[in-house]
């Protein structure tokens, strides 16, 4: 009697543990991204009129237009709640950063919230212009010299904004420039998890820089974490 | 006082000149077929205008070693004809010599600028653009696909602006960052800027030629010596110029085709 009582007690507490841990942000979206048909092959990129730069490449790195993982995923897909989620109570403090290795941008995408800082390096021994081909954002390009410290930017309201870099014509990238939080990058796996979403209903958008977006809608009740997958149609050229 | 001068104008007219008759510093060896027309016409002019020079200084240390510590009194004699025969004497001589230098160099121009390029040149096409220049080679079908501006895109290195999915001549064009030609080969060269002015300069082969943007452009041109060269930009075209060249690559017959099926495979 005593040990069946002990065991009740303590599956009690597990329980209750395992409510307190859910908390009132519990739900999520998980899925993975993927894509069908042929993409286009990705070109070698020749930097040899940057000798600093190509000698970081001895096999040449190519362009990122789209970047496949084993099993058909797709990389570098933005995958965020576009509608639903409550509005942020106050733009990160952290910044994100961008740096310019090798004549490349890295990471290709860059995801950020609306007003959150943003931190350019340059650590080529190679001058840099970095371009952000804004359309909604004020438009802008900023010099960076070998040596220089990075320099900080911001951009106000939400933007896909393509990047390039004005002395070298093969850098590109993307800032990803969102109302929310909610966001994540797909990486190798094509997987992503935008998790801590209370209850309700959601509209969960997938961007690609060459295939474009997709939306699908979901509702989430409870702590349940809904799977979520979206397939872009390749194209060969 | 002024005698000093005097010296000092020659002293300072000899100095100049010594670097110029010792080359002190030479041009790079010419490796094109016409670079010696363009490099006796430079020796032509210097050695014109460098008589003309020092004989012009040496003249007025003459007078100014006669005539300087004069009195106020002193009778000054005038040019022959007055201000008007100095004028004419003037147009004459540098007249003369500027037509002469004209008259020598036109064939110097006429080989580059006024000939046709010969029916079997190889044609190479080079596009200027802020901050880099692209070439492209026609591939075996022998023919350049159209270019669509609209269609550029650096992200994908479609930087001609090529259709192949819609214009078959465009699928073999070869792209390329580095220009490479076989030795000995005429290239005809064909060039338009994609977006400002721009210049292709490659002091070895004596070759430099303005991109006007909305023109096309063309140039022929042999290379005579195996190497790498350099292809700079010489006409500012933004904050990017300084950084803005490619590399030329003369190869022997053998190593020039197994280049071209390199970059084919890359494309």
């Amino acid at each position: 009697m005593q040990t069946k009582l002990g065991y009740a007690a303590v599956l009690a507490v597990l329980a209750a543990s395992a409510m307190a841990f859910a908390g009132p942000s519990g739900g999520g979206v998980s899925g993975k991204v993927t894509y069908e048909g042929t993409p286009a092959k990705q070109k070698p990129i020749d930097m040899s009129k940057e000798p600093s730069c190509a000698q970081q490449h001895p096999t040449p790195i190519t362009t990122e237009t789209v970047v496949v993982g084993p099993a058909n995923t797709l990389q570098n897909v933005v995958v965020y709640v576009s509608a639903g989620a409550p509005d942020e109570a106050s733009t990160p403090a952290q910044a994100v950063t961008i740096t310019q290795k090798g004549c490349q941008y890295l990471p290709h995408v860059v995801p950020m919230v609306v007003n959150q800082e943003l931190k350019v390096v340059n650590a080529d021994q190679t001058s840099h212009n970095i371009h952000p081909l804004a359309k909604v954002n004020r438009e802008w390009n900023k010099s960076q010299p070998p040596g220089t410290p990075p320099f900080s930017e911001k951009f106000d309201k939400p933007e896909f904004i393509a990047v390039k870099c004005n002395v070298h014509p093969w850098m590109h990238g993307t800032f990803a420039v969102l109302k929310t939080s909610h966001y994540a990058v797909t990486g190798e796996t094509g997987g992503f998890t935008l998790p801590n979403l209370p209850p309700g209903k959601y509209t969960v958008t997938a961007w690609h820089e060459s295939y474009g977006e997709q939306t699908q809608d979901v509702t989430i009740a409870g702590s349940e974490t809904k799977t979520l997958n979206f397939v872009f149609k390749a194209k060969l050229y | 006082m002024g005698k000093i001068f005097a010296v000092t104008i020659i002293v300072i007219a000899i100095a100049s000149a010594i670097p110029v008759v010792m080359h002190t510093w030479e041009a790079p060896a010419d490796v094109s077929t016409h670079g010696h027309l363009i490099d006796e016409q430079m020796s032509e002019t210097m050695l014109e205008a460098g008589v003309s020079f020092l004989a012009a200084q040496i003249i007025l240390a003459i007078f100014i070693w006669q005539f300087s510590n004069r009195g106020a009194e002193a009778k000054i004699k005038t040019f022959p004809g007055g201000a008007m025969g100095l004028v004419i004497a003037a147009l004459v001589l540098v007249g003369a010599e500027v037509l002469a230098l004209g008259v020598f160099g036109v064939k110097a121009w006429a080989d580059v600028y006024l000939t046709a390029p010969s029916a079997n040149a190889m044609p190479v096409q080079v596009q200027a653009g802020q901050f880099a220049f692209y070439f492209r080679y026609p591939g075996p079908d022998g023919k350049f696909g159209a270019l669509h501006p609209e269609l550029i895109n650096e992200a994908t290195q479609n930087l001609f602006g090529l259709d192949p999915e819609h214009d078959p001549d465009s699928r073999d064009d070869i792209v390329t960052a580095e220009m490479a030609v076989p030795v000995n080969k005429e290239i005809h060269l064909l060039m338009h800027a994609k977006d400002v002015g721009h210049s292709f300069f490659v002091r070895e082969l004596r070759v430099q030629q303005d991109f006007v943007p909305g023109l096309d452009v063309s140039l022929h041109f042999t290379a005579t010596k195996v190497g790498r060269y350099e292809i700079v930009c010489t006409q500012l075209c933004g904050l990017g110029h300084y950084n803005m060249k490619a590399y030329l690559d003369v190869l022997s017959e053998q190593d020039f085709n197994d280049w071209l099926k390199k970059e084919a495979a890359m494309q």
